[in-house]
């Protein structure tokens, strides 16, 4: 039955994507490492987890598509599940630190001995342990949509007033991690990271497999989210987008659809965290920051929402988009940002993939068109309108 | 007959239901009887508080007093909708509500009856039965040949027909129909009416309309409501020569 559900869920775009995302995760690193410096086919050594960092925001995207696109629940907080897997993730690389800090404090990071804290909070505990945090990266954001999406879901808390219920979660987890006492490095956050499995964090190696693993976990989330809106499940959460009182008349409970979805995606949003923040160096509190979460529903939007590659094109795109311009004209790229999303929102209200899917109906219909309507010879005939073989 | 006799033999029984809002009661002391297998047409003037007792019967508004029952003995104002459908209870809305983005056979299979859990959903595969259950609905309301079009693109009586056909697929006990061939031509009317009077044979069906020659079509018991209560009860004829409905409802 499982199987079949998979079987199912590996439509032709699916299988495109995933295959085109495998190659990736050869081809940038192959390049990166096995080329001769100066060949004009080899990535230069920024550039890998750069992309890397442009793979965990498209997974970002696709996980907030999963609940926006899908389920209707356009959630402004989203940044608050990535942060929070990228802090699971910085609290086992603190660890990996151990007596190489500047305080060589073999048990505490550097900014404990600086509060002069004694000994590791328990929240601390086992994160010096890769699948310990790993599962941390999984369990938490997990449990926090479920807590939230419950409460919220089940009070019927929707539209305007869910996104701003998100928004304050995110916020006050911002102020929440801000403070020392949270024991995450306050204002800082955590940084300074040596090693990652034992390898130094970064040595060219290590940079091609956390891309590659960047490359990997966005393949599986893009299989994931596919057997989940090809299933009658994800009709379901369709329908709720579209008509939830009619769906509820349906017997289907509303809010349990809408906390699987809100979990799930809390969770790729986690992981992409976790692999955001290695490849960045560090995570402070300002990855909660409100406009973050803003701008993940502008890449999903610009992309196309509703659909498995929107908000992959889109995350890629509007961040290329930003490195770019943050370099060129850093002034500017607020106001980029919100012409876009205004550009987007006017004339663009499917992004771009639904703006390709609008060209290729309009050929078709211009094709069919031309195939149907009858030349005089054939009406004179009495021939039916096929279109002939080509000679 | 004793009271807790007469409610046993129903399918749905009000008894007494009032609701205000802000004050205004929208239904004031209603009392309806509808039996197994029965049909039961319900007309009125507009704000007489149709769509407020199916709202009431389907758990979206929480009557203030009175007693809902379902099938003789569920009370209906302590459950919610979902759980309120699953019992058996199938709603047409005013609106004809069809899910637009999907097409005509999946709105179909996501009505059919099966378990609503989110993972029975998510794991769920259409088998042979499933399948031929679905052709056989919409064969019945006619939208075979429209079965991988989507719902958007269907005429409005099609929409409404559809909407029938969810609620079949749902195989409910109780059906509440609310104007079902507003917006249809006469010769869909004239169908519609003999699919209904079909389903009347072996499930109970409540519709209300406002097109009175509708009304006569399908020959049933008829209620006429008036700001949120009984205002006369009968057949067509009897409820129409009623001179307090003349007087209120159908003018001179």
């Amino acid at each position: 039955m499982i199987t079949q559900a998979l079987f199912r869920a590996l439509d032709k775009k699916a299988i495109w994507i995933v295959a085109i995302l495998l190659v990736v995760a050869i081809a940038v690193p192959m390049s990166n490492l096995l080329l001769p410096e100066g060949n004009p086919f080899r990535l230069p050594n920024y550039a890998v987890p750069l992309f890397g960092k442009y793979l965990t925001f498209a997974m970002l995207a696709l996980a907030l598509d999963l609940v926006w696109g899908y389920c209707g629940i356009l959630s402004l907080g989203h940044g608050a599940f990535f942060a929070i897997g990228g802090y699971a993730m910085g609290m086992y690389l603190m660890r990996q630190i151990g007596t190489r800090g500047v305080y060589a404090n073999p048990i505490l990071p550097d900014f404990m001995v600086f509060l002069n804290w004694k000994e590791l909070p328990w929240y601390w505990y086992g994160m010096d342990n890769f699948w310990i945090a790993m599962l941390m990266v999984v369990l938490v954001p997990g449990l926090l949509a479920f807590v939230f999406g419950f409460l919220a879901f089940r009070s019927r808390v929707t539209g305007v007033y869910l996104s701003i219920i998100t928004q304050a979660m995110t916020y006050a987890l911002l102020l929440a991690f801000f403070r020392n006492d949270m024991g995450f490095g306050g204002n800082n956050g955590l940084t300074d990271f040596k090693d990652i499995l034992g390898q130094p964090i970064s040595a060219t190696t290590t940079r091609a497999a956390l891309f590659a693993a960047s490359a990997i976990a966005l393949a599986l989330a893009v299989l994931a989210c596919s057997m989940i809106v090809n299933s009658k499940l994800g009709k379901v959460m369709v329908a709720v987008r579209d008509a939830e009182s009619r769906t509820r008349f349906l017997g289907y409970r509303v809010e349990y659809v809408k906390l699987f979805a809100f979990v799930v995606s809390a969770i790729i949003a986690g992981i992409a965290g976790a692999l955001y923040v290695p490849q960045v160096g560090i995570i402070n509190p300002s990855e909660f920051d409100p406009a973050n979460s803003i701008e993940v529903v502008i890449w999903t939007a610009v992309g196309g929402r509703g659909t498995i590659i929107g908000p992959i094109i889109g995350g890629i795109l509007v961040n290329v988009g930003k490195s770019y311009f943050t370099g060129a004209f850093p002034e500017y790229w607020l106001f980029a940002l919100g012409a876009l999303f205004v550009v987007t929102t006017l004339f663009l209200p499917k992004g771009i993939v639904g703006l390709i899917g609008q060209y290729r109906a309009a050929t078709t219909r211009r094709e069919q068109h031309d195939r149907d309507a009858p030349t005089p010879q054939q009406v004179e005939a009495g021939v039916d309108p096929q279109p002939k073989p080509a000679e | 007959m004793s009271e807790a006799a007469e409610k046993l033999g129903t399918m749905l029984y009000l008894d007494g239901v009032s609701v205000a809002f802000d004050g205004f009661k929208a239904i004031n002391n209603l009392s309806i009887i509808v039996h197994p297998a029965e049909m039961l047409a319900i007309i009125g003037p507009n704000g007489a508080g149709k769509t407020t007792m199916m709202d009431i019967i389907t758990g979206k508004t929480r009557p203030d007093d009175g007693q809902v029952l379902f099938d003789g003995r569920t009370d209906l104002t302590k459950l919610d909708e979902a759980a309120i459908a699953n019992l058996g209870i199938g709603r047409k809305f005013q609106k004809p509500t069809v899910f637009e983005s999907h097409t005509v056979w999946d709105n179909i299979e996501m009505a059919l009856k099966k378990p609503r859990g989110v993972f029975a959903a998510l794991f769920y595969v259409a088998d042979d039965a499933d399948i031929a259950r679905i052709t056989e609905i919409l064969e019945t309301v006619r939208l075979i040949a429209r079965k991988d079009d989507y719902a958007a693109n269907l005429s409005h009586g099609q929409k409404q027909w559809l909407e029938i056909g969810m609620l079949l697929a749902q195989d409910p006990k109780l059906l509440l129909v609310d104007e079902p061939v507003a917006g249809m031509t006469d010769a869909e009317t004239v169908e519609t009416a003999k699919l209904l009077k079909d389903i009347a044979r072996t499930r109970s069906v409540v519709v209300v309309e406002h097109d009175m020659s509708f009304v006569r079509e399908l020959g049933s018991r008829v209620t006429c409501l008036a700001e949120g209560a009984v205002l006369a009860e009968g057949s067509l004829d009897q409820v129409s020569a009623n001179p307090v409905v003349i007087e209120r409802y159908l003018g001179r």
